[in-house]
């Protein structure tokens, strides 16, 4: 019926798992069938803080990977950072917590028909996404190589079992304390012409995507971003999130990242007018 | 064992089967909701307001959470009257929704030609005509705040939409004496108040050590906000009781709903409880419905300005 949110569905889930990694928590979500919709790129929206809490708005997550299998159902993988105060709620969470949740929300990242060379660029827990987006990639016969980056080691997500789908994965730390020093665009360029990337897909702070765009600009490589911008209802009714985006006509449309986004094409964002408002409309 | 609630209430010569509507705003046209919940199940749909050009709005950020509140600065995005009544109307109305359109405009005269290109759209339930929006430039348009200017734009939708079509004007608690600025606008023709629109506040992040939001106020709305739209409701209508208001402010429960009523509220809007809880209007409204039977009342409007009469 409704063309916005299609997929969306309002439900109390189980917490059925929560430990830390690194610098992030794990959050493991019985959910149900609402895995079946559920897409790389996709998030989720959570009530935090209980019914007494002076917190009304909901947090958006990115799902991080969804699984179903026979023993357990449909599960929901989130990574999470412990930094505002409805983070920190949802990381306290114990096993066994029920929790009101709205997924799956957003766009998803676009799987290419025919196998090609896919680079894939996390920056700290924006990498968690990522290795979901590897396995499919992969099932459909992509090589993968995937960039992590963050400010120090213990923000580098990059999970054992997560790594089978991967080509070859590098790391980046800005103090050198895990992988190369330097950011995850060092050395860009050169790696997409050794590989002979055709698309690269990135999901991290709004900085390093706007740093991936501006450097593919003049190559024949696609960019798919997952930004990230406050929100505060995440179903497109509330206004907060919007970006700059080019229209086919070159005007200017401040759009949703909850509605057209999180996955939104990097060369499409105005990232230059990303706080300001566009010119006027004609 | 109670017998069943009549909900139903009427704003104007509107009749809507249940009080509770959405919050201009809150609710964009209402086809992100309607995932959520069938649109007719409400009693009204209220459109985001909408001007006459197509608008960019206000630059991130847009939103700060704050205690059992947020901030917004939207500041009035949108897609153009003549985009709106051809896109979003007619998909409404298919969905069997009873919509009343929300207006804003700059000057007198934009309201006056939002209201001519309403006049011969069939189906509408009413139009709210936001005089209050507090994310604007210049806070000298805020009409709402000025009753002179008050009484002009109304006057002037009046005169443009005919007789028939209720016009409900929506006031800004951010006033000296609003009782007197109600006043003004009944007698320039409103046949309904909206009450409360935002409280005008700022957030100033001790990071970066600046106003946080890009437009630096922002419109204060949730729980936070309740106790000052039961005031003005209740204030506006031991002023003037024939008048129906549609109140808003922070509602989030059926218990918050009826305070809103029991004040002097004919309808409930919902607003910011929605960003938190897509199925919240549902909610309010089938908790609404027993505690009004729990109290005995047969009507939803048996309860209304109920906590004006002596005991």
């Amino acid at each position: 019926m409704a063309t916005i949110n299609r997929s969306a569905q309002q439900q109390i889930v189980t917490v059925v798992g929560n430990k830390r990694v690194g610098a992030y928590h794990q959050i493991l979500l019985h959910v149900g069938e609402i895995v079946k919709n559920c897409r790389p790129g996709n998030f989720v929206a959570i009530s935090v803080g209980g019914e007494s809490s002076k917190m009304v708005l909901r947090r958006a997550f990115a799902i991080s990977r969804v699984s179903d299998s026979s023993q357990y159902g449909g599960t929901m993988e989130l990574i999470v950072a412990p930094h505002g105060s409805g983070s920190k709620w949802l990381c306290a969470q114990p096993e066994g917590t029920e929790i009101d949740i709205v997924a799956p929300l957003g766009t998803a990242f676009g799987i290419p028909t025919e196998s090609v060379n896919a680079l894939l660029i996390g920056g700290g827990y924006g990498s968690a996404p990522l290795f979901g987006l590897a396995d499919v990639l992969k099932s459909r016969g992509c090589k993968v190589d995937m960039l992590l980056g963050a400010s120090i080691g213990s923000k580098i997500y990059a999970p054992l079992e997560g790594k089978r789908s991967v080509n070859s994965l590098k790391i980046y730390t800005e103090d050198g304390s895990m992988g190369e020093t330097g950011r995850v665009t060092e050395s860009l360029l050169e790696i997409i012409e050794n590989r002979e990337i055709d698309i690269i897909y990135s999901c991290g702070p709004m900085g390093m995507l706007a740093a991936i765009t501006e450097l593919v600009s003049d190559l024949d490589v696609i960019h798919q971003c997952a930004v990230e911008e406050s929100m505060a209802c995440g179903i497109g009714i509330c206004m907060t999130c919007v970006l700059p985006v080019s229209n086919e006509d070159g005007s200017t449309s401040m759009l949703r990242s909850c509605i057209d986004g999180p996955v939104m094409e990097g060369e499409k964002v105005r990232w230059d007018l990303v706080g300001k408002i566009p010119e006027a409309h004609q | 064992m109670t017998l069943p609630v009549d909900l139903s209430t009427t704003l104007g010569n509107a009749w809507f089967p249940t009080p509770i509507f959405t919050a201009s705003g809150c609710a964009s046209s209402g086809r992100e909701l309607a995932q959520f919940f069938p649109l007719n199940d409400i009693g009204a749909v209220v459109t985001k307001s909408v001007m006459n050009k197509p608008r960019h709005g206000r630059p991130t950020p847009r939103m700060a959470e704050t205690p059992s509140g947020m901030l917004n600065s939207i500041g009035l995005q949108g897609p153009g009257i003549d985009a709106f009544l051809a896109k979003d109307v007619p998909w409404l109305l298919e969905q069997k929704a009873r919509v009343i359109v929300s207006i804003a405009g700059e000057t007198v005269e934009e309201y006056s030609t939002l209201a001519r290109k309403l006049r011969s759209v069939s189906g509408i339930s009413a139009v709210e005509v936001n005089i209050s929006c507090p994310n604007v430039e210049n806070r000298g348009m805020v009409f709402a705040c000025d009753p002179d200017a008050s009484r002009r734009v109304i006057d002037g939708v009046r005169k443009t939409i005919g007789g028939d079509l209720p016009i409900i004007a929506k006031l800004s608690p951010d006033v000296t004496d609003l009782p007197a600025i109600a006043r003004g606008v009944v007698e320039a023709g409103a046949d309904a108040l909206a009450l409360i629109n935002t409280v005008l506040g700022m957030v100033i992040n001790i990071d970066s050590m600046r106003p946080h939001l890009g437009g630096k106020t922002g419109g204060l709305s949730g729980p936070a906000i309740r106790p000052v739209a039961v005031r003005a409701i209740y204030q506006v209508h031991a002023a003037l009781p024939k008048v129906p208001i549609l109140g808003m402010g922070g509602v989030s429960s059926g218990r918050d709903a009826l305070e809103l009523i029991l004040a002097g509220a004919s309808g409930v809007s919902v607003g910011t409880a929605s960003f938190g809880n897509p199925t919240a209007l549902i909610k309010i409204q089938n908790e609404l419905r027993d505690l009004l039977a729990a109290r005995g009342f047969t009507t939803m409007q048996q309860a209304v300005g109920f906590a004006h009469r002596d005991v």
